[in-house]
Formats: C-alpha cells, sequence, structure tokens
C-alpha cells in the first residue's frame, strides 16, 4: 500500500516536470511527434527505473556518513557523501551506455527507431534528478527507491507524450508569430502544470 | 570570430535560454525569489567557463569516443566544488536551491558549450565564451526571479518595497506567481519581447 502511495504520488504530485521542470531540455526538443516522445518516455522510465535502486545501493553501503562500516570498525566514521554527485553520474552515464549496447544487440528495430535520443538520456536532468531526490528523501529500502524511480518516469513520459499530442494539433491554429513554436510551448507547458497542481490537495 | 563578439554575443543575439533553448530546467525551478536566481547564475558562470577553459587544454588529448565521460568528470568535479564552497559560505541559500546545485552537471549549457566551442577553440576564447553564455543565463534568471519575487512576495532580495499604502488600497501580492508553472510563463513573455524586437528569431 506504501509503495502504491508512493508510486502515484511521483507520478502525479512530484511529476518531474510539472513540479520540478527537470528533462526540460529533451522535453522542449523531442515532443514534436508522439511516436519519437513515446520512444524517449519508455527509455528514460526504463534508465531512472534501473539507475534509481543502483544508486540507493551506492549512497547507503558506501557513500553515506558511517556507511561503510560493513567493512570493519575502522571504517565506521569515513564519510563519503562529497563524492555522490561524480559517483551517481558515472553511474548514469555507464547504464545509458549498457542500455545503449543491449538494445543495439537484442532490438535492432528498437535503437533504429530511438536513435540519438538514447545517448541523449545520459545528460537528462530527469535522470540525475531522480537520484538526487533519492538521495534527499532518503527511502527505508531498495523497493521503495525503484518504485519511485519507475513512477517519475512514468510521469516524465506522461507529460513528453501529452505535450506532443497538444503540439500536433497546434499545427493548425493561429499563433502570434512572436511566441511561434518555443513561446507557445512554454506557455502550454505552464498551463498543465497549473493543472497539474490541483493533485496538490490529495492526501496520500 | 571577434573575442567581443564571444563574450556578448551570448547576451541576446544568441543567448543560450531564450534562443538556443538549453538550460531550461534550472532556469525555471530556482527563480521564485531574487536570491537564490543570483546564486545560481554565479554558481553557473563559474562552472561553464571553468569548464570551457579545461576542456579546451584537455581539447588534444581526449579521444573522441569517451569525449562525454571525460566531460561530465570534469564538470562532476567543478560542481562538487561549488556545492561545498555555497555549503560553506551560503548554508541557507544552499538549502534552497537542494538538488540543482548538482544539477549543473547535467545543466544542458555547460555540456552545449563543451561540445559546440571548447572542443574547437583555444582557451582564452574558450573562457570568453564560457563567461558570456553564463552571464546570458544569468540574465534570464535574474529577470524572471526579479518579477516573481517582486508581483508575489512583494519584496526584493527579501526587503519590502511595494509599499504599505498601496496594501490598504486593496492592492494584493499575487500567490500564483510564487508557483513553479508561472517561471515558464514568464519566460515565454520574455521571449515573445525579445522576439518581436528580434524578428529573424520568429520561428515559421
Amino acid at each position: 500500500m506504501e509503495s502504491l502511495n508512493l508510486f502515484i504520488k511521483s507520478i502525479f504530485i512530484d511529476n518531474m516536470i510539472f513540479a520540478y521542470f527537470l528533462g526540460m531540455c529533451s522535453y522542449l526538443a523531442v515532443s514534436k511527434t508522439v511516436k519519437t516522445s513515446m520512444g524517449l518516455g519508455l527509455a528514460v522510465t526504463f534508465v531512472l527505473t534501473i539507475t534509481v535502486p543502483i544508486n540507493y545501493l551506492l549512497e547507503n553501503y558506501i557513500l553515506k556518513p558511517g556507511a561503510l562500516s560493513w567493512l570493519g570498525e575502522g571504517f565506521a566514521n569515513v564519510d563519503l557523501s562529497f563524492l555522490s554527485l561524480i559517483l551517481f553520474i558515472a553511474v548514469v552515464a555507464s547504464m545509458v551506455q549498457l542500455v545503449e549496447m543491449v538494445v543495439e544487440k537484442y532490438s535492432p528495430s528498437l535503437y533504429a527507431s530511438l536513435g540519438i535520443f538514447l545517448p541523449l538520456i545520459a545528460v537528462n536532468c530527469a535522470i540525475l534528478g531522480g537520484s538526487l531526490f533519492m538521495q534527499q528523501r532518503a527511502f527505508d529500502s531498495v523497493g521503495t527507491a525503484t518504485v519511485y524511480g519507475f513512477g517519475s518516469g512514468i510521469g516524465w513520459l506522461l507529460a513528453i507524450v501529452g505535450i506532443a499530442a497538444i503540439r500536433e494539433k497546434l499545427a493548425y491554429s493561429n499563433v502570434p508569430a512572436p511566441l511561434k513554436g518555443i513561446g507557445i510551448t512554454f506557455i502550454i507547458t505552464g498551463l498543465m502544470g497549473i493543472a497539474f497542481m490541483s493533485f496538490l490537495g490529495i492526501k496520500l | 570570430m571577434k573575442n567581443k563578439e564571444i563574450l556578448l554575443g551570448p547576451l541576446s543575439k544568441n543567448n543560450p535560454v531564450i534562443v538556443q533553448v538549453l538550460g531550461i530546467c534550472s532556469a525555471l525551478a530556482v527563480t521564485s525569489k531574487l536570491e537564490p536566481s543570483i546564486v545560481m547564475a554565479i554558481s553557473v558562470i563559474a562552472v561553464v567557463a571553468l569548464a570551457n577553459v579545461v576542456i579546451s587544454l584537455l581539447r588534444n588529448t581526449i579521444p573522441n569516443s569517451i569525449r562525454i565521460i571525460v566531460q561530465l568528470v570534469v564538470v562532476a568535479a567543478l560542481v562538487i566544488i561549488v556545492d561545498q564552497v555555497l555549503k560553506a559560505f551560503a548554508y541557507d541559500v544552499s538549502k534552497q536551491l537542494s538538488v540543482f546545485v548538482g544539477l549543473i552537471i547535467t545543466n544542458c549549457i555547460v555540456m552545449g558549450r563543451l561540445e559546440a566551442f571548447a572542443l574547437s577553440h583555444g582557451p582564452w576564447e574558450s573562457f570568453l565564451d564560457g563567461i558570456g553564455n553564463g552571464i546570458g543565463y544569468g540574465l534570464i534568471l535574474v529577470i524572471v526571479g526579479f518579477f516573481r519575487e517582486l508581483l508575489g512576495s512583494g519584496t526584493l532580495l527579501g526587503f519590502q518595497v511595494i509599499p504599505q499604502a498601496l496594501y490598504d488600497m486593496g492592492y494584493a501580492n499575487n500567490g500564483l506567481m510564487i508557483l513553479p508553472p508561472m517561471a515558464l510563463i514568464v519566460v515565454a513573455c520574455i521571449i515573445w519581447v525579445h522576439r518581436s524586437h528580434n524578428t529573424e528569431l520568429q520561428e515559421k
């Protein structure tokens, strides 16, 4: 029940895009058609679901003050938390590389359809943001961390598919010239964000 | 290209946020008050300029295939320094910025400038480019932070600027401006004003 609450909370209330603006760069660049945004959203969800639990384990068994005590008494006072940024980004970059190689080997058609977006996930702020929020909120088990990663990914997927669908329709509307393209996308994202804020009242 | 053009171009015609659409995530999330916007702007200027210099010095020794990882490590190391400095000298602001200091690593401006400029230019030009782009980014942050704090809380840098007499006459703070989605709409307004003055930037 706890996990279900966290899952729904991370999709709607703590939505990566509408509540924290993470992963905006690829969100704005790739959301021109529903098909490509769906592919990118799935890839982001997948990478988030893998990297958040891995970084959770790193955080709790290596980085946190006193986390190294399983090595022996002498390590009980070691605090490596200043290394967390560099270690997290290394995990993210290598995971993305790994996913890319696996997908290329076993599903060349999916690899071709994702194209350049796959390697770009490494520098998507939503991925690193997921790990940093995990560190900040100090989840109690690796399962909870996985649920959080998966939920955040689904939330991101929902947002990018939604804006892509609106942008496809927007091609037919009459927008003031200076706002065309990126300007109107900002405004619509803002309005969607306000709509998502109505979930804030839900107590889970 | 002239050095002056490298330094001043990113301020308006080639602004990283509103023209190149890079680094949106952090530009929006930290701007509900003016003070964190200024601190964030200074941190990004420092990181972009130094990362540009380091990568530009290393550019002939980095193998092309692993350059993303090398760049990420350099940027992550610089961000850790910034993070530790902020924690030591501006602890309150560092708490307000929370994960967004760490997210400078995946700020697209940093990676974008490294890829597009530092890999092909000398250290001095790269330094100027980094400073220019950092200031261009900071400018937008400060404008957004200024309007959101002024209209949302009636204060600037924490000092009351809207006189009490105005409140007595029935003026009220616009609480909506503090909510995250309004950042997008303020940026959209900046884009609108900017592009109606620079018609060549308008999208078809």
